[in-house]
C-alpha cells in the first residue's frame, strides 16, 4: 500500500509550481497573440526552439542568462515569422502555426546532431540554479513551496501581474484589445492594426521562448529532443480555461502543473497509470469549450484584417 | 522583359492548344514554387552545416525511387498520409479545420485492431471488411464529438479536434499498456487474426492493400465532392454558410456530416496501418501522419488527386531520408525541416504570387 504522505506533501506543491511555470509563460504568450486576433498554435514550436537556443547560447558562452536572452530573441524571431505569414501575407494562422511547429522540431533535431553529434540530448550546461528569497523562505509551508525556486519561476509570477496591468489598466492595453476585438474600429481610431498585430505576436513568441528556456535552463540544464512534449498545446488549453486573462491563465497553468507533478509521482510509485492523469487537461479543455464547465468566449474572431 | 514576353507567348500558345494543361499548371504552380523554395533553403542549410546538397538530395531520390523496394516503401509511407489528407480536405471543403486527423487515425487503428483480435475463425471476406468498417466507425465517432460540439454548442473545431487527438493518444496508450497489452516489454496488442490482415501487395516491402484503398477512396472523395448532393451541400456551406442556409441547406447537419465523414476517412487510414503494415496496434504508432495530412492536403492544392502527388512527395522524403541518413550521415531531421519549409511557403500565398510575377509567369496567375 502506498503511503499518501509519500505522494501529497510540500514537495509535490513545489514541483507543481515548477511544472506550471513553462505553461504560464507559454499561455501568456498565447494570450498576447490571441488578444490581437491571431491564433498561435505554434507555441509548442516556439518553446522548443527557445529551449534549444537557450542551451546553445549557454554552451557557447557559459552564461545561462545569455542563454535566456537567446531564448527570448529566437522565440521572438519565430513570432515575427508567424506574424509576417499571417498578417502581412494574410496566410492561414493554423497552417502557419503547423509549419512553425514542424520547423522547430526539424531544426532543433538537425542542429543538435550537427553541433553535439547527438539527436537525443545536448551535453549538460550551466543552469540557472535556484535562488532563495529571504523572508519568503521563512514562512512555514509556503516558504518550502515558493521560497527556493529557479529565478524564472519568480519572473513568471511578476510577468503575470505586469501583463494584467498592461492589458487592462493602460491605454496601450486598451489598444491591443481593440485591435483583437474590433480591428476596423481600432483602425478608424488611428491605431496601426498591422503593426500592433505583428508586435504582439512577436511578444507571444518571446514569452513562449522564455517558457522553453525554463524547461532547458531552469529545469534540466540540457536540451532534450522534443522536450516540450505537447506543453505548448496544454498552454493553449490553459489560456482557454483561464478565459483569455493573465490570472486565469496562471490559475489554469497551476492546475495543469499540479496534474503533471502528481502524474510523475503516481507513476514513480506505480499507483496509477500516467495516461489517466495526462489526459485531464485535454478533456477539461474540450468540456470548457463545450460550455459544460463555464462558457468562455474568445476575445476575437481571428479573421485576417484587410484594410479597405 | 523579353523573357516575360516569351513566357506570355508560350502561355497563349499552350492556352489555345491544351487549355486543360494550363489550368492544372495554374493550380499546381504555387505548390511547385513552394517545394522548390523549400529545397533551396534546405540546400543552404546543408551547405552551411558542411554537407553536399547534391549528395544528400541524390541519396533521397535514389532511396525513394531507385529500385522497386524503395518505391514500395515510399508508397507505404505515403498511404496513411493520403487518408489523413483526404480527411482534412473533406472537412475543409465545408469550411472546417479538422486538425485532429491524428487522433481519428489512432482511434480507427485501435478499433480495427480490437475487431481483428476479437474474432477467430471468421472467413476473410467477412472479418477483413468488418475490421476496416470498425476502423472507419471509430474515426467517425472521434469526428462526431467535435462535430456535435461545434454544431450544437458552438465550440471551435480547431481546438476541440486538436485536444481530442491527445485524448485519443493517451486513451489508446492506456489500453495497450494495461488491459490489452501483449506479453513482453513493448506496449502493443497481440497480432490480429490472419483473416483480418490486409494483404501485402509488393513483398518484401510493407506496401499493403491499404494503398489500393487509398487510391479508391481518393476517387470516391473526388466524386462525392463534385457530383453528389452531399458534396454540393458541403461545398456550399464552405463557400458561404449564409447563402447555403438561405438555399435550404441544413448547416448543422452538414457540419456534422462533414466532420463524421472526415473522421471516418482518417479512421480507415489507421485501420489500414494496423491491418496492413503492423498487424497489431503499437502504442503511438503514428509519427504525426495527421499533421502531415494537413500539409499534404494544402500542398496538393486541396484537390483529392493532388493529395496523392503531395503524399508521394512526403512518403519519398520519409523513405529517401532514411537512405540519405545511412549513406551520407546527414541527420534525418532534414526531412522534417524540408516538410516544414514547404508548409511555411504554402502558408503564404501572397509571397508565392509575388515570386510568380517576378519570375515572368504572369500568364499563369
Amino acid at each position: 500500500m502506498v503511503n499518501i504522505v509519500d505522494i501529497i506533501n510540500v514537495g509535490l506543491f513545489a514541483a507543481a509550481l515548477r511544472m506550471a511555470t513553462p505553461l504560464v509563460y507559454a499561455s501568456l504568450g498565447g494570450l498576447f497573440s490571441e488578444r490581437v486576433g491571431i491564433v498561435n498554435i505554434a507555441l509548442e514550436g516556439m518553446m522548443l526552439i527557445g529551449a534549444f537556443s537557450g542551451v546553445l547560447a549557454t554552451f557557447g558562452t557559459g552564461n545561462p542568462w545569455i542563454g535566456v536572452l537567446a531564448s527570448i530573441l529566437v522565440g521572438g524571431l519565430l513570432g515575427l515569422l508567424h506574424a509576417l505569414l499571417t498578417v502581412k501575407f494574410a496566410g492561414n494562422q493554423i497552417v502557419s502555426g503547423t509549419g512553425i511547429n514542424l520547423f522547430a522540431l526539424g531544426f532543433t533535431g538537425y542542429m543538435s546532431q550537427i553541433i553535439w553529434g547527438s539527436r537525443g540530448a545536448s551535453p549538460s550546461v550551466q543552469g540557472l540554479g535556484t535562488i532563495s528569497i529571504p523572508l519568503l523562505r521563512d514562512i512555514p509551508i509556503v516558504g518550502e513551496i515558493i521560497g527556493n525556486q529557479t529565478p524564472l519561476v519568480y519572473i513568471a509570477l511578476v510577468i503575470v501581474v505586469l501583463s494584467y496591468i498592461f492589458l487592462f489598466k493602460t491605454p496601450a492595453g486598451l489598444r491591443i484589445r481593440a485591435v483583437g476585438e474590433h480591428p476596423a474600429a481600432a483602425d478608424t481610431a488611428g491605431i496601426n492594426v498591422y503593426r500592433t498585430k505583428c508586435l504582439y505576436v512577436m511578444v507571444s513568441g518571446m514569452l513562449a521562448g522564455l517558457g522553453g528556456a525554463f524547461l532547458s535552463l531552469g529545469h534540466l540544464d540540457l536540451f532534450v529532443f522534443g522536450m516540450t512534449g505537447g506543453r505548448g498545446f496544454i498552454a493553449l488549453a490553459a489560456l482557454i480555461l483561464g478565459g483569455w486573462t493573465p490570472f486565469g491563465a496562471l490559475g489554469a497553468s497551476l492546475l495543469f502543473g499540479f496534474a503533471d507533478a502528481l502524474q510523475m509521482r503516481l507513476q514513480s510509485v506505480g499507483a496509477l497509470p500516467s495516461q489517466i492523469v495526462l489526459i485531464i487537461p485535454y478533456v477539461l479543455t474540450v468540456l470548457v469549450l463545450a460550455g459544460f464547465v463555464r462558457k468562455r468566449i474568445p476575445p476575437s474572431d481571428y479573421k485576417p484584417y484587410v484594410k479597405d | 522583359m523579353t523573357e516575360t514576353k516569351i513566357s506570355q507567348k508560350l502561355g497563349q500558345l499552350l492556352g489555345k492548344t491544351w487549355p486543360k494543361l494550363v489550368t492544372s499548371l495554374r493550380a499546381a504552380l504555387p505548390s511547385i514554387i513552394a517545394i522548390l523554395a523549400a529545397f533551396l533553403v534546405g540546400a543552404i542549410v546543408l551547405l552551411v552545416t558542411g554537407h553536399s546538397p547534391i549528395d544528400a538530395y541524390g541519396a533521397v531520390l535514389t532511396g525513394a525511387f531507385g529500385d522497386v523496394y524503395g518505391i514500395g516503401q515510399t508508397f507505404t509511407q505515403a498511404t496513411p498520409v493520403i487518408f489523413t489528407a483526404l480527411a482534412f480536405l473533406f472537412a475543409f471543403k465545408a469550411g472546417l479545420f479538422n486538425i485532429g486527423a491524428e487522433g481519428q487515425l489512432l482511434i480507427g487503428g485501435f478499433t480495427a485492431a480490437v475487431v481483428g483480435i476479437s474474432f477467430t475463425g471468421l472467413p476473410v471476406f467477412i472479418h477483413l471488411p468488418l475490421a476496416l468498417l470498425a476502423g472507419a466507425a471509430g474515426g467517425a465517432v472521434w469526428g462526431f464529438i467535435p462535430a456535435v460540439l461545434k454544431a450544437k454548442l458552438g465550440a471551435h473545431e480547431v481546438i476541440t479536434t486538436m485536444m481530442l487527438s491527445y485524448v485519443a493518444l493517451y486513451l489508446t496508450s492506456y489500453m495497450v499498456n494495461y488491459p490489452l497489452k501483449a506479453p513482453g516489454w513493448v506496449p502493443q496488442t497481440v497480432f490480429v487474426a490472419p483473416s483480418a490482415e490486409l494483404p501485402r501487395i509488393l513483398p518484401p516491402t510493407q506496401l499493403s492493400a491499404s494503398f489500393i484503398l487509398a487510391i479508391l477512396l481518393t476517387g470516391i472523395t473526388a466524386y462525392v465532392l463534385e457530383r453528389t448532393t452531399i458534396g454540393y451541400e458541403v461545398r456550399a456551406i464552405g463557400l458561404n454558410p449564409a447563402a447555403a442556409e438561405n438555399g435550404g441547406i441544413n448547416i448543422k447537419r452538414g457540419v456534422i456530416l462533414a466532420l463524421v465523414i472526415s473522421g471516418a476517412i482518417a479512421g480507415l487510414g489507421g485501420a489500414g496501418e494496423v491491418l496492413g503494415v503492423h498487424r497489431r496496434f503499437i502504442d503511438s504508432f503514428s509519427p504525426g501522419y495527421g499533421w502531415d495530412g494537413l500539409a499534404v492536403a494544402l500542398i496538393g492544392g486541396l484537390n483529392p488527386w493532388g493529395s496523392i502527388l503531395a503524399a508521394t512527395l512526403f512518403g519519398a522524403l520519409r523513405r529517401g531520408g532514411m537512405v540519405m541518413n545511412r549513406a551520407t550521415g546527414v541527420p534525418l531531421d532534414l526531412i522534417v525541416l524540408l516538410q516544414a519549409l514547404v508548409v511555411l511557403f504554402v502558408a503564404a500565398p501572397r509571397l508565392i504570387r509575388y515570386f510568380q510575377k517576378k519570375g515572368g509567369f504572369k500568364w499563369l496567375t
